[in-house]
Formats: C-alpha cells, structure tokens, sequence
C-alpha cells in the first residue's frame, strides 16, 4: 500500500519534469535571495556592532548565508535530474545521488524553520547585549582622547541622531554619567568645583544631556541643560515639556528596528520552505514515476508514482529493522571474532594434551 | 559614388542584423533607465523644494522622462524593423516608412543632445535658487507658530545635520537673523532688553547657532553660544577651533550634490546618442540591392548615402531652391513630387 499513489501517462511524466524543472530553478532564485538577505542582515547587525556587548544574534544571518549557499547548490542539482529524468540512459546515474538530496532538501527546510524561530528567540539576548553595549557607549562618551574608545563620542551621537532616541532606557540615563570630559572643565571655577564635592564619586555630573538628544521637531530652540529647572529657562515646565528631547530610549529603538527587519523576512523565508518542500515532493513523484516506467517493458507506458514504497508505519518498521540489521552484523562480527579465538585456543589445548599423552609413551 | 559603400554577403546581412537588433534593444533598456533617473531627480527635487523656496525649475526632469520614453519607444520599433529585415514578405510592408523613420532619428538625437545641455546648464539656475531659499529659510527659522512656515525649522535642521553644513555662506549667518521666537524670550529680563535695543530694528541677535550646526566628530561636547567669546568657554579659541561646528555653507553642500547628479545624468545621455542609424541605414540598402531578389544567398551592397556628401547636400539644396520657386507658379502635384525625389534620394 503506497503513501499517495498517483497515475503518470508518459505526456504526465514530461510535464511533471517541465515543471519541476522550471520550479527548480525558481527554488535557485529563492536560495539566491535567501542568501542576500543574510548578507544584508548581517551588514545591519554590523553596522551597529560598537554598541552591541555580544555577537550570538549574528547566527541567525550566518544560518541564512549558509542555507541560501546550499540552496543554490541543492536545486541547480534538481534542475540536472529533471533534464535527464526523460532520458532512459542517463537518469541511472543519478539514482544513487537521490536519497542524499532528499535528506539534503529535507534539513535544509529544517533549518530554515530553524531561523524563524531563532529570529524570536534571541530578542531576550539582543536586548542584553544593546543594554551593555549601550552602557558603555554612554560611559566612554567623554574619553575621546583614549585610544580604542576614541569614536564613542561619534558612534553614539550618529546613533541618537539617526534613531531619534536618547539616552539608554531615556535621556536621564545621562544625568547620571559624566560625559564632559575633564580636559574641559575649568577646575578654579567654583560652580565646577561644588558639583564635583557634592558628588562621592568625584565627578561631574549634571542635568543636561549632548546636543544629539535634541528633536528638531521642536517648535523652540533646544534646550540641553539645566532641564528639570523650570525656573532656568522661560516659559518652560520640565514636567510636560515632551517635544524638547527624543523621548525614547536607544535600546527600544534598536530593538524594535532589529525586530522590524526580521519580522519583515518572516513571510519571505516561509514561502522559500514551501517551494523548497514542493520540489522535494515533486522530485519524489517524478523518480518513482521513472523508475516505474523504466522497469516495464513499454517504457512509454502508464506507471506509478508515489511518496513511499509502503505505508509510513510500514516504511519505520523497515527501517528500524535494517538500522538493528546494521548493528547486528555488527555485534555478529564481534562475537564471531570472539569465538574464534577460543577455537583456536581450545585446538592448542587438545594438540598440547595429544603431545602429552604422546610423550609420557616412550618413558614407559 | 557611394558614401562609404560596403559588400555584403547572405552571412554578413544576417550578422548586421542581429548585431543591430542586439543594439537596438540595448537603447531600448538605456532609454528605461533615462526615465527612471528623470523620476529620481524629480524626487529629490521635491524633497527640499521647501529650501528652494518652492520655486525650482521642473523642466530637465520632466524632459528627460519624456526623452526616456521616446528613446524606448523609436528604439523597440528600429528593433522590430531590424527582427522582419531578413524576411522579404515582412520587410516589404515596413520599406516605405523606413525614410521617414530615419529622418526621426536623427531629430531624436538632436533632441538628447539638447536635453544633454540643458543637464549642465540648467546648475546655474539651481545655484540661484538655493541661495534664494536657504536665506529665507534661515529668515523664518523661528517662525513655527506662522501656519505655512511652521517646518522649516525642522527641516532646516535636517538639512544641516543630513548634508553636514551650517548656514548659507558659512555659520555667521546665523549671527545675523534672530533665530528665537519672541514667544521664548523673557522681555522682563535686562539682557534681553540690551540686546533688543542695541540693535536698530530691534531683532534679538546673539553670536550661536542652532544644534543642528553641532559637529558629532568633535572631541569636546558641543558650544552653540557665545562662539566669538573665548573666555565664555574654558580652554577654547575661536579662531583655531575647527570641528566643533560644521564649517561649510548649505548652499555649497546642496549645490554640490545637485550638480554631481546632474553632471552624470547629461554624461549618460550623451552617450545614448546613438550609432544605430548607420547600422540600419546599411542592412536597409543592402537588402534593396540584391543582385538577384529571388536567391536570398545573393550578394549585395550597403551604403550610408546614395551619391558622395558634397553631391547630396547640393542636391538637397537645389531640391529646396526648387521647390520655393514652384511654390510662386505651380503647386500641387508637382511640389509633391520633388518632395518624394528628396527622400528617394537618400
């Protein structure tokens, strides 16, 4: 009893290999496209790779790299067996390859699914590695004359400016870092000298914030210090001021624009595993529909095409039974190695006692 | 005497029809992406109409979709042509149109040489036009409660932080408008009665710049205020400071901007202008002069004009001369056929 047994005249089988052959070569420009995206995730992720603490996001790119590569390779194989498939003498050779491109095809889709919902999964681990990264961004902002910490300053203020955020969770994670260098502080003035005193760290801190916070959506001119006192400035209450500075955190930015760009993949990566599946399939039915026509005896006949030789309860039993086959020649071999060695022991021990018993003879 | 005439074999007409067929589609993709850059220029034109004072010339834009589409439309029919030309029933039904559709090539060509021109012309019109707009919109910078003008703040600021400059010539010239809207000015307050009375039409003027001026790249956090004052800030010398604000013109910076899109648009399209004509002028007269019409493997000769240059242009020029003349005595019958005499000539 044949899972999904289907008919094919010849007329069927050649449409079938048309098909498929066109459908294979889709699948190459969907591994194609696969791939890009990878490439392009990856880019992303790099670009912002100075204020990220970790790199376990990049697997979900490599993966996509990897798969699209293997993609390619995979279905331009297809597209070779479809050409042959009417060709009596040259589709033989391809019959062994097949079981390996079915298992090839089966875990490409495998980890394609995979990457879905790793692009999910690792949301918890992004966020980590931006709330680090992001801290020490806004820790190293003044120590432009490190070297190897040198560009935080640049890297963190294109970053506000482009993603319109301020600051880590808001812009008061800058009241609580000094971000203006001790190089620019003039340490006789008596204004720079009490808010170091008052401070047990010994630094300068204030309530202000660098000039990339500002919006420049705001209808007044931006205002960046001295921002929760209503009196320092006219016409201003700190409370219900909004448009003044970007009121959202970097980290939230960068999260939402990181999970954007994967969400908008997800319906693209899904119709890549269906035309993937779908040329699995098709393959499926066009090598036993070839097989079939090729062992009767009018190669141009009717023949079967079907997914597997018996019903899937059927085919697990086989294959559980040649799998223990497989371990038990194993295990066979081993004792048989055993026993002979004992054979050849216990030979000796009846030669030995045969020359004993020879022996003792001319004594007596 | 032929102009340039070449010999040519049952092979080498099918080769000339191909290549020109290749040809002719290629302009044909060429002329698609002509359009496109028409679409994209007018794009970016619209984008900072508002620092062009909403007065920017449409014109090259507009010309070059249109250039775009013609260029595929001519370019697809020479290509049809050039696909019948080796099949004699076809070609026959295109033969009497082939003249006149030569004579809008060489129209068409004109015309992209001038589209061409005006790419690298029309930038002086851009550059007067920014200047314009950049000194208004710094003018009503602070006006965000005037319905009308209330974004040019916004965008004013985008521009400076996109294309990384500060004002229209250089910075000062934000020292000479009041950038602050009166509505954020506390009038009570001595200083600002100083300034607003020490100046003749009572602008509040002050020596900053917006924030949008700010230069990410500079070591120390940025100074917007009292710039000319060295002892405002600690350790700071106005005259050597150099990356603590953007010191380039916006003008400049859009200007340059435009005029590279500009200058590589017209390089484009004086490179469309085409050598396909010669190409289909030969295959025409080399399939009109086949020893033998019936045998397709005959030879046969291509040339681009029937008689030598010199002898062509008189001809031409005693055609007209002719023709203005008949027009005083006759009309009618016999202008017509001098009119067709021209064109069998070439």
């Amino acid at each position: 009893m044949a899972l999904l047994k289907m008919k094919f005249t010849q007329q069927r089988r050649v449409r079938l290999a048309q098909g498929l052959w066109l459908l294979s070569w889709l699948a190459v420009m969907c591994g194609a496209f696969i791939f890009c995206l990878g490439v392009y995730l990856k880019t992303e992720l790099l670009r912002r790779a100075e204020v990220m603490d970790n790199t376990e996001i990049h697997v979900v790119p490599n993966i996509l790299m990897m798969v699209g590569l293997a993609s390619i390779g995979t279905n331009w194989v297809a597209s070779r067996v479809c050409q042959d498939s009417l060709d009596a003498s040259r589709f033989p050779r391809w019959k062994v390859l097949l079981l390996a491109w079915f298992a090839v095809a089966a875990l490409l889709c495998c980890l394609l699914i995979a990457v879905v919902v790793l692009s999910y999964a690792l949301q918890g681990r992004l966020e980590e590695s931006l709330k680090v990264g992001l801290r020490n961004g806004i820790r190293f902002y003044k120590d432009t004359d490190v070297p190897g910490r040198c560009f935080q300053k640049e890297t963190i203020d294109h970053l506000q400016m482009e993603f319109r955020c301020c600051g880590n969770n808001n812009f008061k994670d800058w009241f609580e870092v000094q971000w203006v260098s001790n190089r620019y502080l003039d340490f006789t003035s008596k204004d720079v000298k009490d808010r170091i005193r008052s401070n047990v760290d010994g630094r300068f801190l204030l309530d202000g914030v660098p000039f990339s916070c500002c919006n420049p959506a705001s209808p007044r001119p931006c205002l960046q210090y001295h921002l929760t006192d209503s009196r320092a400035h006219y016409n201003y209450e700190y409370q219900s001021e909004e448009l003044n500075l970007y009121s959202r955190g970097c980290r939230q930015a960068l999260i939402d624009y990181y999970m954007d760009l994967m969400n908008s993949t997800g319906p693209g990566v899904l119709s890549v595993i269906l035309i993937q599946m779908s040329v699995l399939l098709s393959l499926r039915y066009l090598q036993t529909a070839v097989e079939g026509a090729m062992a009767l005896e009018n190669p141009e006949g009717e023949s079967e095409g079907y997914l597997l030789e018996k019903d899937v309860k059927q085919t697990f039993e086989d294959c559980k039974a040649k799998v223990l086959d497989m371990l038990k020649l194993a295990q066979v071999d081993a004792a048989a190695a055993e026993v002979s060695p004992g054979a050849a022991d216990a030979e000796k021990t009846v030669d030995n006692t045969t020359e004993k018993a020879a022996s003792p003879t001319p004594a007596s | 005497m032929p102009f340039m005439p070449v010999k040519f074999t049952l092979q080498k007409r099918v080769k000339l029809a191909q290549g020109v067929w290749m040809l002719y589609w290629l302009s044909v993709i060429v002329g698609i992406v002509i359009f496109s850059l028409g679409i994209f220029f007018k794009i970016e034109l619209r984008k900072r109409s508002e620092m062009m004072d909403n007065n920017e010339s449409h014109l090259v834009p507009n010309l070059l979709m249109l250039v775009g589409v013609l260029a595929c439309g001519i370019n697809a029919f020479g290509g049809k042509v050039c696909h019948d030309s080796l099949d004699p029933n076809k070609f026959s039904k295109w033969k009497p149109m082939l003249k006149m559709f030569l004579l809008l090539c060489c129209g068409f060509n004109v015309l992209l040489l001038l589209v061409a021109l005006l790419c690298f012309l029309m930038q002086f019109a851009v550059y007067l036009t920014l200047a314009e707009g950049l000194k208004n919109g710094i003018k009503f910078y602070k006006d965000t409660d005037t319905p009308g003008r209330c974004f040019m703040k916004r965008t004013l600021d985008m521009t400076q932080i996109e294309f990384r400059c500060c004002g229209n010539n250089n910075f000062r010239d934000w020292f000479e408008v009041q950038w602050i809207s009166n509505r954020y000015l506390d009038m009570s307050n001595d200083v600002v009665k100083d300034r607003v009375l020490s100046n003749v039409e009572g602008k509040y003027l002050m020596d900053s710049v917006p924030f949008s001026c700010c230069n990410p790249g500079s070591p120390r956090p940025c100074i917007q205020h009292h710039l000319t004052n060295n002892s405002a800030h600690y350790d700071y010398d106005h005259r050597t400071e150099e990356l603590n604000i953007w010191v380039r013109g916006c003008r400049e910076a859009l200007f340059s901007y435009y005029s590279s899109m500009m200058n590589s648009i017209g390089a484009l399209v004086i490179l469309t202008i085409s050598v396909d004509m010669a190409g289909l002028k030969y295959l025409c007269t080399a399939l009109e002069t086949m020893t033998d019409p019936e045998n397709p493997e005959s030879e046969s000769e291509g040339w681009l004009l029937e008689k030598g240059v010199k002898e062509t242009l008189a001809d031409v020029l005693s055609k007209v001369k002719m023709m203005g003349k008949t027009n005083q005595v006759e009309e009618g019958q016999y202008v017509q056929s001098v009119v067709t005499q021209v064109f069998t000539d070439m």
